[in-house]
């Protein structure tokens, strides 16, 4: 076989940290024919705001936009479930030709009056602007009518990256805010921001917040609720996870609401403990809720210690790489990774900016290799050239790592696993555990070749098969 | 008249798809073409989505390329991206045939796509180029079935060319399993007959791991074989629903080249594949292999054995149109009675196609759903209390809430391992799906019964 070629064009989006000088491209639009790993900008609106649970969420265009979007996340609610239904005016050609404007106000009055939601999102795709539809005015004469809120989100496919169309969404939502009363509200409160409630992932953050002592107003979006953002305005400090999403939420709120915020990440010992010592520290006036925090990390930490290190001694060396979403993410996972004592070998993400990739470079061992928005073959020509043991991912990258026999740990928002918070890194060092250490590998023709190498290293390091029972059970 | 086909409002919302769009199945093709490349001409949004739902299927890399469409190209036009995206491609998958289909994006703003190819060859005139397939899939025209039907038509039309005839059977096999794929080119092979077969993703979308990584998976239609289809002694197309369309890949080699076209319904069920055995039989001029009898006689053995678990079970079918005609006649075949019909496509065949195989005389009081939902199909398969669901998995959502349960079939298979392997098609296949049915069947009623038997 021919080696992997790298378009010169994506030369300057790549970089490999110790062989040369560090001016790494970012932002830029993807190339035309590289098949990006990237979606668009109404993905990026609609992962935003897919989690509210209470809300409407009609997407206007033809079919597929919709029908691709239809239950595909693992966010969870804990009462109303219409954001796993798929609503779409389903433009025929006709609509094209005469306007869709008609179709998508009956279409709306009907969902709102079969599903009675608290507000109904309308995404704009690709073709809604083109045919001259005015979203706006027909979302102001429903919502006239029916009484709720009828917000217009302007993700139109083509009108930047996701991160307009997570512009989009927080625009969308900051309509929200501000509308609902903040009586009530502890001086100690806080907003989550950028939690998609993953496999339930929100309710364990959320729940050591309120050991602490900390009210949390609303969670942006998971399991989110219309009622909650509308009084979000109320809490004190807005705590940011999944910073490329949500920022831009948090920079208007501090502007008209004079709420500061913080950025965290809940993946990973050090970055969830850091996050609550962060909103401790904030209500430094009350310093029973530090004193209660560090309990909770010290009795957490202590319940899953004794089996992280049984899984650290199984996989400590294997080596990862990680491609995902936003950069903050990756931030983490090195962390976490580390804290199992295996090596990364590749970092990527989709929408990393550049502070991102310079703080990846400072993280990172020399040798590892740095990407932007990157493609599948240049992701399976680092993967093989670094040997690498593990691949974490969403859905896209999964086949490339089985392919070659490498294991795979799922990050993305289609998982159901919550992998967020203390219990969520047992689950995580579980699952990498389980993918690096499954017999099914030494079937793989790709890692046949390096078996011999690796023998003598497997011959010394026996792994007793009672740790696989404990892990299993 | 008893079959009872439902219109619907012109101004409602679709409530979850029972389709997808037109791109969708026009890639799929493409990725049955060996060292082909497809290409969407739209937003990076569209290529990326279609990505990842046949991911989720096929569980194999599926690189589709995309010209990624920026606020400038919608507004001067997607040439130059077009241009820059066939250069990238060629460097990268050095392809032996890209495969673009345009987006709604692209239609709407009226791009001339067939123009943007000519310009391309010309700039890149003295170099060897593959040949590049075009195909026009405005997602609000039609479903994943019409992306699917015209990209296999746009290949012949563009690559097929008249040739001394070498005995060959053109096979058109619609949306079928790679698993459907793998068993009609055993077929093919025992007979002896020459074909091709298009498309043939049965090795690019379930094929083994890798020693290296392979930039396009091996396997597919050689390009060279699609333009032999000009030669061919006959074709054969399966799809009922395609039949009556105007336009088709077998048809269009007919006006074209004077190759005969045998259209019928997919193979599943004893009569279907009677007649696709007889049809290979006749033109090739082959006896049937005694492999293919003994499978029949094996079906028909398994028909009797289980004939008293299924008869006038109740079942709802959905999916694409040719898909769920042709099961309607399997299900027919063996009395199962299949009290609801649907599909998100909208041709305007369905219906008349069903009530020509299950006559209004028959009484069976059988519900036809054009342009449905799943919103339509869950509140009549609740009313009609059926005793099972027969799709792919987007059905899981009413089966659970019903308690209905639900043989998994067709595309997509997104909550299961190996959807690529199940296989309905011939009378092996037929077999397999006949078996899951009484299974499932036996199996309801055992954990129904309080007794817990063991002997069923």
């Amino acid at each position: 076989m021919t080696a992997i070629p790298i378009l010169k064009e994506r030369e300057s989006q790549i970089y490999q940290k110790g062989t040369q000088p560090f001016q790494m491209k970012c932002g830029k639009h993807s190339l035309a024919g590289s098949v990006s790993q990237r979606a668009c900008v109404f993905c990026g609106s609609r992962v935003v705001l897919y989690p509210i649970a209470d809300a409407l969420h009609l997407i206007h265009g033809p079919i597929g936009c919709a029908a691709y979007t239809w239950d595909i996340r693992g966010a969870l609610s804990s009462g109303p479930e219409l954001h796993r239904l798929s609503f779409s005016t389903d433009l025929q050609e006709k609509d094209v030709i005469f306007g869709g404007e008609k179709k998508l106000y009956h279409a709306l009055s009907e969902l709102i009056d079969i599903h009675q939601p608290k507000a109904a999102f309308i995404y704009s795709t690709c073709i809604v602007g083109i045919i001259g539809d005015d979203v706006e005015a027909v979302c102001k004469k429903v919502s006239k009518e029916k009484g709720i809120d009828v917000l217009p989100v302007h993700s139109e496919g083509f009108k930047g990256t996701k991160k307009d169309g997570y512009k989009a969404a927080c625009d969308a939502l900051f309509k929200l805010v501000g509308q609902g009363s903040t009586e009530g509200i502890s001086p100690y409160s806080i907003n989550i921001l950028g939690e998609f409630n993953i496999g339930g992932e929100a309710w364990i953050i959320k729940d050591y917040y309120r050991r602490m002592g900390v009210e949390v107003v609303s969670t942006m979006t998971g399991d989110g609720r219309v009622d909650d953002v509308r009084r979000s305005h109320g809490a004190v400090l807005n705590v940011v996870q999944c910073s490329g999403a949500m920022t831009f939420l948090a920079e208007m709120m501090k502007e008209k609401y004079g709420i500061p915020y913080i950025r965290v990440s809940y993946f990973g010992l050090e970055d969830m403990s850091k996050a609550l010592y962060d909103v401790a520290a904030h209500f430094s006036d009350k310093p029973e809720i530090m004193e209660k925090t560090k309990e909770i990390v010290r009795e957490e930490i202590s319940h899953i210690y004794p089996e992280l290190q049984k899984i650290k001694a199984a996989v400590q060396g294997k080596k990862a790489a990680i491609y995902v979403g936003g950069a903050f993410k990756a931030f983490s996972l090195i962390k976490a990774l580390r804290y199992l004592g295996m090596d990364v070998v590749l970092a990527g993400s989709q929408t990393g900016n550049d502070t991102d990739y310079e703080t990846l470079r400072d993280m990172c061992d020399d040798g590892t290799v740095i990407v932007d928005d990157a493609n599948p073959l240049e992701l399976s020509k680092y993967i093989i050239e670094k040997k690498a043991d593990l691949f974490i991912g969403g859905v896209k990258e999964r086949p490339i790592a089985y392919k070659m026999g490498i294991g795979f740990c799922d990050h993305n928002h289609e998982r159901k696993t919550p992998l967020a918070g203390y219990s969520g890194m047992l689950n995580f060092a579980k699952e990498v555990y389980l993918t690096v250490s499954s017999p099914v590998w030494k079937f793989a023709p790709a890692r046949q070749l390096s078996v011999n190498s690796d023998q003598l290293l497997t011959d010394f390091n026996p792994r007793p098969n009672t740790e696989h029972r404990t892990l299993n059970t | 008249m008893n079959n009872l086909a439902i219109k619907k409002e012109e101004y409602t919302a679709t409530k979850n798809a029972c389709k997808l769009c037109t791109p969708l199945g026009a890639s799929l093709v493409f990725k049955g073409i060996r060292g082909a490349v497809p290409l969407l001409h739209g937003s990076q949004g569209c290529s990326t989505y279609i990505r990842r739902y046949l991911i989720s299927h096929y569980k194999e890399p599926i690189d589709i390329a995309c010209s990624n469409f920026a606020e400038e190209t919608a507004i001067f036009g997607g040439g130059a991206n077009l241009k820059i995206a066939l250069e990238n491609i060629r460097r990268q998958y050095d392809p032996e045939l890209v495969g673009i289909a345009t987006t709604c994006l692209s239609e709407t703003i009226g791009d001339d796509v067939p123009m943007f190819i000519r310009e391309y060859k010309d700039m890149c005139e003295g170099q060897e180029l593959p040949p590049i397939v075009h195909i026009s899939t405005p997602s609000y025209q039609g479903t994943h079935m019409q992306g699917f039907h015209g990209a296999v038509r746009a290949l012949v039309e563009g690559v097929a060319e008249k040739r001394e005839q070498d005995g060959r059977i053109n096979l058109f096999p619609g949306m079928v399993s790679p698993a459907d794929l793998r068993h009609l080119k055993e077929i093919m092979k025992d007979f002896g007959i020459p074909f091709t077969m298009l498309p043939d993703y049965s090795d690019t979308l379930d094929g083994p791991l890798w020693t290296e990584y392979q930039r396009i998976p091996p396997g597919g239609t050689p390009v060279e074989e699609i333009r032999a289809a000009g030669s061919a002694l006959g074709s054969i197309e399966f799809g009922s629903v395609l039949a009556m369309e105007k336009e088709s890949a077998g048809r269009s080699l007919f006006k074209k080249f004077a190759v005969p076209c045998h259209s019928m319904g997919l193979p599943i069920g004893v009569d279907e594949t009677d007649r696709f055995f007889n049809t290979l039989s006749s033109v090739s001029g082959k006896p049937i292999p005694a492999k293919y009898q003994e499978e029949r006689g094996r079906l028909l053995d398994s028909y009797v054995d289980g004939h008293k678990y299924v008869i006038e079970a109740r079942a709802v079918v959905y999916g694409e149109e040719d898909l769920v005609a042709s099961l309607v006649q399997f299900l027919k075949e063996i009395g199962v009675i299949p009290v609801l019909c649907a599909s998100g496509g909208r041709s305007g065949h369905l219906q008349k196609i069903i009530a020509e195989m299950i006559p209004d005389d028959e009484q069976k009081n059988i519900r036809i759903l054009e342009n449905a939902d799943f919103t339509d199909i869950e509140s009549m398969a609740e009313e009609l209390k059926a005793d099972l669901i027969i799709g792919h998995s987007k059905g899981y959502t009413m089966s659970r809430r019903l308690n209905i349960p639900l043989i998994r079939i067709g595309f997509p298979v997104h909550d299961r391992v190996g959807g690529a392997r199940i296989h309905h098609i011939g009378y092996r296949g037929t077999q397999e799906l006949f078996d899951r049915i009484a299974n499932t069947l036996i199996e309801a009623r055992q954990n129904a019964s309080s007794a817990g038997y063991t002997y069923m």
